[in-house]
């Protein structure tokens, strides 16, 4: 029961920074042959031998017997492991440096460095998990912050798959209904009625809407809130980010241009992760670099979901000012008005007509007053305005939010049919695909395109 | 002692609805032809409700016609009231359903076959299969005649080791108060074939004369009569009327209080039964809230006074029958000539049979209708007429005959029994179809009447109709793509008599078809120098245009279907050689054996996962053989 065509992966698989225990972890059907290679244990046993499952005390030597680390080793015999393949887990003590010297001697013996999530890849390729569940393992890897992680565990559990569930089987009672009344139109089965079936539709739709949302709200528990402090230069942009960051991270000048990249960082706000991007001031120069710069600030704020506007209180409004004001257009911004230890030089009242939407936080980015103020605004725009949740929170992917918006499409076109009154043998068409489609998520369907994908992007064969 | 009687190409066992379909076809195909029945007076007997047809079963009705089958012509022949069900639904799921002369029907069809070239009928029970190798070799009878042929088909119906069951009495018998077939069941266990047990039951029957019909609800037949076979012209005929008539508490209490002499309950009988057509005390048991059922009393033909208790179907003791029965308002005084019974009786588990109906275990043995674990005449003969086609391929050594579920609800029926296996009597239904807006009952000739034309059961004289009505239909739906209607005045006004929107710029007929509110028959007078066509013409024009969309939209997901059907298995596939496969799935395709991924994912028990597991092994395997 082997296929040699699969490569044996390899990785280091604790969090960085975890108390110093980190396990390098081997999968494939070369995993045993790979660790014997390289694994001393004090009793003599050859790792073949190794009963299953039992941690294995030893050394890690390299092709010139030195020891590397001391490590606790246990074999795990397929199927019954995380990827379904041959696994080996190397528990070491000696730190990062010892881990990744272990990593590079097990890919020297001929394993390949695992991509990111590959191992839970391998686990639903090998049938151990469905999709629904892979893909809330590769959220893990990626997420940012602890209440992203939560979430992220809640959906391992299928709560996710729980609720597509739940849709799903209301949308089979409403299927389930209008069969009957096509199959057997000669038994006294009380007709679907055209507003019974409406009324069906548009709950389900509704509860794909609202998982639509939760799930941009999951989008920002995994990426991140991508917020840019937008400025004319030197009202201190890269000041702010140093104090939301309580660290010295952006070089701050009292020279106009200081910066011309683009700089980004990650602070949590009540558990929400926010990207902070500080860039190069906007105004209207000469200077190449700087314009490069400022291309790219624009770039951002087309991308940016939250723009902190940042105004010096010091000096007057100019036009590079008001300029920027109208680049922002609709997006959600909150404005700050900078250098308040400093006497006021502009008419709080014009910044307030210019951008009426927009709530006014003041501080002091040197002497870091105003920055607890301005971080609950943040939340409170974030939770108010833009209708982040993290109730029944989801954390969709990529294509399972591409999966939802296609069953809203469904649903809509039922809908839309059914107004229309299309013979419902016809709308049934559109609530069936809508079921289907919903399967995906969970993979109780498997359509061409998931197949596809997944040739793409995994060692099938050589 | 056996003798020899003769050779022949192909052995039907049974005459039944799937018998007559099977050998019709052998015999018409060329092929030298027996078929046997143990009693020749019941050739296409329906030992239940004289009906054929409704959702789904209708659908293939017609496409057992445009296979070149007979069921249709049959029908034809010998209905005595013509309804077609869905009126208010779509297209898509119109049924035709007809009511029939039961004694009327078993002779059409009897003189047919009798009638048949190639086709020789006997009285006489089979016996045993003979088997060479893994080759058929023919059939042996009671008397012990030996019949060679290069293929069996067996569609021997309820009879093997069949078992009535009437209260606490129970006897071994076929249906109807035929002989059963007790020893044939052992000779199919001797080749390895793995057999089941499922029950059906059937209601009373009724004298005429001891029904008030003046306390039920009549049920007419359709005006207008559409005839299932397409080689029917139009057919006008007097029609009888079926009544309707409920249970009520009464009714209920009976039954609820003789429960205990219910073999159903008592466990007398062990078969499943099929729960779309339960007993009335099934029923009653499953729907307590329920405070009637609906019964309807249908004549079993003109030539007797005999009638059908549909919704009474029953296995309760006699006395229990007379009792309820009289509870039910008009039939008070009702006389049962017949009384309703259950039958027990050997299927053969269906997933031992390849997508053509052989068996995988003998070469050239066919199964075909309820021994397979089917139920209804349709099912039965939709069965019979691929098995018999596919028999007949084989012995020509051609390419056999597999209609996918795209093609037929035959082909959905097919699958799903091959497949899937049954856990109760299977019946067609349009839900189990996952194109039924392709699949429609007024386009089965234009989906398979090319087939039937190339595997020569369908006369060449036919098929030029068939192609002459599939041109016009093609020209007209053009047609109307290409002329276009100017918004004058005139136009506007006529449009607004038609109840329906004005028009602002020029728009083709086949856009104002597509309008809810309009026809073809209302555009006419947009469109008053076209061309008088054939009804059936216009309805296929008025269905493609109109919805269009929704068709189309089915077309793109056939299309994303067959790349899965047509990804092939290897015969030779090792299962066990597959890392990764669920133990389940690994046994169910063992079982099973798959000819495409597209049927190994309808397997129960083989989820998406092992699917991924087994496209990446052929994917694997393909590109190994590629590099060397
Ligand atoms: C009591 C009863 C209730 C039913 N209820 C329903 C129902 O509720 N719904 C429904 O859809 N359908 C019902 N049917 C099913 C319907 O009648 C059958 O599905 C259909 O007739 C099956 O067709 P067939 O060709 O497979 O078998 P049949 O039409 O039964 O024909 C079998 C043929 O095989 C012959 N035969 C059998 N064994 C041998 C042998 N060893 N040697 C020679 N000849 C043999 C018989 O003589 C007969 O000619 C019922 C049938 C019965 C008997
Ligand atoms: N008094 C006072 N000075 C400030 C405050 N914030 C920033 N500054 C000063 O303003 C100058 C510019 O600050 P930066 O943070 O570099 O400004 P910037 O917007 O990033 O400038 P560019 O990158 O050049 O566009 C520095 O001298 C800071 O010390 C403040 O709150 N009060
Ligand atoms: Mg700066």
């Amino acid at each position: 029961m082997k296929t040699d065509s699969c490569e044996t992966i390899a990785a280091i698989s604790t969090a960085i920074g975890e108390g110093g225990i980190g396990i390098v972890r081997i999968s494939g059907p070369r995993a045993f042959e790979i660790a014997e290679k390289i694994f001393k244990p004090r009793i003599k046993k050859s790792l073949f031998e190794f009963k299953n499952r039992t941690l294995y005390l030893g050394d890690i030597v390299d092709s010139n017997d030195e020891i590397i680390d001391e490590v606790l080793l246990a074999i795990f015999k397929a199927p019954h492991t995380y990827t379904r393949e041959d696994m080996v887990e190397i528990n070491c003590h000696g730190g990062l440096v010892a881990q990744k010297r272990i990593l590079a001697l097990v890919l020297d013996k001929g394993a390949r460095l695992a991509e990111p999530g590959e191992f839970t890849k391998r686990a639903f390729l090998n049938g151990r998990i469905d999709l629904s569940q892979a893909e809330a393992v590769i959220d893990i890897i990626r997420a940012k912050t602890d209440r992203a992680l939560a979430v992220a565990n809640r959906r391992l559990t299928g709560e996710f798959s729980e609720k597509i569930s739940r849709i799903r089987s209301n949308l089979l009672n409403v299927i389930a209904h209008i069969e009957a009344n096509i199959d057997f139109p000669e038994d006294d089965i009380p007709e679907a009625e055209p507003e019974y079936i409406s009324q069906e539709i548009n709950n389900a739709l509704k509860m794909v809407e609202d998982l639509l949302r939760s799930a941009g709200s999951g989008r920002i528990l995994r990426e991140g809130l991508s917020t840019l402090i937008l400025g004319n230069t030197n009202v201190g942009k890269s000041s702010l980010l140093n104090a939301l960051l309580q660290e010295e991270r952006a070089i701050v000048t009292d020279i106009p241009g200081t910066t011309r990249d683009i700089i980004e960082e990650y602070i949590d706000i009540q558990g929400i992760p926010i990207k902070i991007i500080d860039t190069a001031g906007i105004r209207q120069t000469t200077d190449e670099v700087e314009k490069i710069g400022i291309n790219r600030a624009m770039k951002h704020l087309q991308e940016a979901e939250l723009v902190l506007l940042m105004i010096d209180v010091s000096r007057k409004l100019t036009d590079d000012d008001k300029r920027l004001i109208e680049l922002v257009g609709d997006k959600t911004t909150i404005t700050v008005i900078n250098k308040v230890d400093l006497p006021v030089a502009v008419d709080e009242y014009e910044i307030e007509k210019l951008v009426p939407e927009a709530k006014i936080v003041k501080v002091s980015a040197l002497k870091q007053e105003g920055i607890d103020e301005l971080k609950t605004v943040i939340y409170d725009t974030i939770t108010e305005k833009m209708g982040f949740t993290d109730e029944g929170l989801i954390v969709a992917s990529e294509r399972q939010r591409r999966i939802l918006e296609e069953s809203r499409e469904f649903l809509k076109s039922a809908l839309c049919a059914m107004a229309e009154g299309v013979p419902i043998e016809m709308v049934e068409i559109d609530i069936r695909d809508a079921w289907e489609k919903l399967g995906e998520i969970t993979g109780d369907t498997v359509s061409e395109d998931i197949i596809n994908t997944i040739f793409q992007k995994f060692c099938i064969g050589k | 002692m056996d003798y020899n009687v003769g050779k022949y190409d192909v052995a039907v066992v049974g005459i039944g609805h799937a018998g007559c379909e099977a050998a019709l076809a052998t015999a018409r195909m060329g092929l030298k032809t027996v078929a046997f029945a143990i009693n020749l007076d019941s050739i296409a007997l329906m030992a239940c409700n004289p009906s054929i047809g409704g959702p789904g079963k209708g659908n293939m009705v017609r496409e057992i016609d445009a296979l070149g089958g007979q069921m249709a012509i049959n029908v034809d022949k010998t209905f005595i009231q013509v309804r077609m069900l869905n009126t208010k639904k779509g297209p898509a799921v119109r049924a035709l359903r007809a009511q029939l002369d039961k004694r009327a029907y078993s002779a059409a069809m009897k003189y047919t076959v009798e009638s048949q070239e190639n086709l020789d009928i006997v009285q006489e029970e089979v016996v045993k299969i003979l088997v060479e190798g893994e080759k058929v070799k023919g059939v042996v009878t009671k008397t012990g005649g030996v019949y060679e042929a290069r293929a069996v088909i067996l569609t021997t119906g309820v009879y093997l080791r069949g078992r009535i069951v009437i209260g606490d009495l129970s006897y071994s018998s076929g249906p109807s108060g035929l002989f059963p077939a007790n020893e044939l069941s052992k000779s199919l266990e001797s080749l390895g074939l793995e057999l089941g047990r499922f029950k059906t039951g059937t209601p009373p029957r009724i004298h005429k004369d001891s029904v008030d019909f003046s306390k039920m609800i009549i049920q007419p037949g359709d005006d207008v009569i559409t005839p299932f076979s397409y080689t029917s012209e139009k057919i006008q005929r007097e029609q009888v009327p079926c009544w309707l008539t409920y249970t009520n508490e009464t009714t209920h209490k009976i039954i609820a209080e003789n429960l205990h002499r219910a073999p159903l309950y008592t466990g007398e009988i062990k078969g499943v039964g099929p729960r779309y057509c339960p007993s009335v005390e099934m029923k009653i048991v499953n729907f307590k809230d329920k405070k009637s059922h609906q019964i309807f009393i249908e004549p079993e033909g003109n030539g007797t006074k005999e009638m059908y208790v549909q919704g009474l179907s029953t296995s309760l003791p006699a006395d229990v029958q007379i009792a309820m029965t009289h509870s039910v308002k008009g039939l008070e005084n009702a006389k049962i000539m017949r009384f309703g019974y259950a039958i027990e009786y050997d299927f053969v588990v269906p997933t031992q049979l390849k997508p053509t109906l052989e068996t995988k275990a003998v070469q050239g043995l066919y199964m075909a209708g309820q021994i397979n674990g089917t139920s209804g005449y349709e099912e039965a003969a939709a069965q019979g007429l691929i098995a018999g086609i596919n028999a007949a391929l084989k012995i020509k050594e051609k390419e056999p005959l597999v209609l996918s579920r795209s093609d037929a609800y035959i082909g959905v029926l097919i699958d799903d029994l091959v497949t899937k296996g049954v856990t109760e009597p299977y019946r067609i239904l349009t839900s189990r179809a996952e194109y039924r807006l392709l699949l429609r009952q007024d386009n089965a000739d234009l989906r398979l009447m090319d087939i039937g034309h190339s595997i020569g059961l369908i006369s060449d004289d036919r098929y030029e109709k068939f192609l002459k009505k599939k041109k016009s239909i093609d020209d007209e739906i053009k047609r109307l793509k290409s002329v276009k209607i100017t918004p004058t005045a005139k136009v506007n006004e006529v449009l607004t008599g038609l109840n329906t929107a004005k028009l602002n710029s020029p728009s083709t007929l086949a856009e104002l078809l597509k309008r809810p509110e309009l026809d073809y028959e209302k555009l006419k007078v947009l469109d008053e120098d076209r061309e008088q066509l054939p009804d059936d013409v216009i309805e296929q024009v008025e269905i493609a245009t109109a919805y269009e969309g929704y068709i189309e939209r089915q077309m793109s997901q056939v299309a994303q279907f067959k790349k899965m059907e047509n990804k092939k298995i290897p015969d030779d596939i090792d299962y066990d050689e597959i890392y990764g496969l669920g133990f389940e799935a690994r046994e169910k395709l063992k079982e099973v054996k798959p000819i495409s991924i597209g049927q190994a994912s309808r397997i129960s028990g083989v989820n998406p996962s092992d699917i991924t597991v087994l496209l990446i092994y052929l994917e694997t395997k393909r590109r190994k053989s590629h590099n060397e």
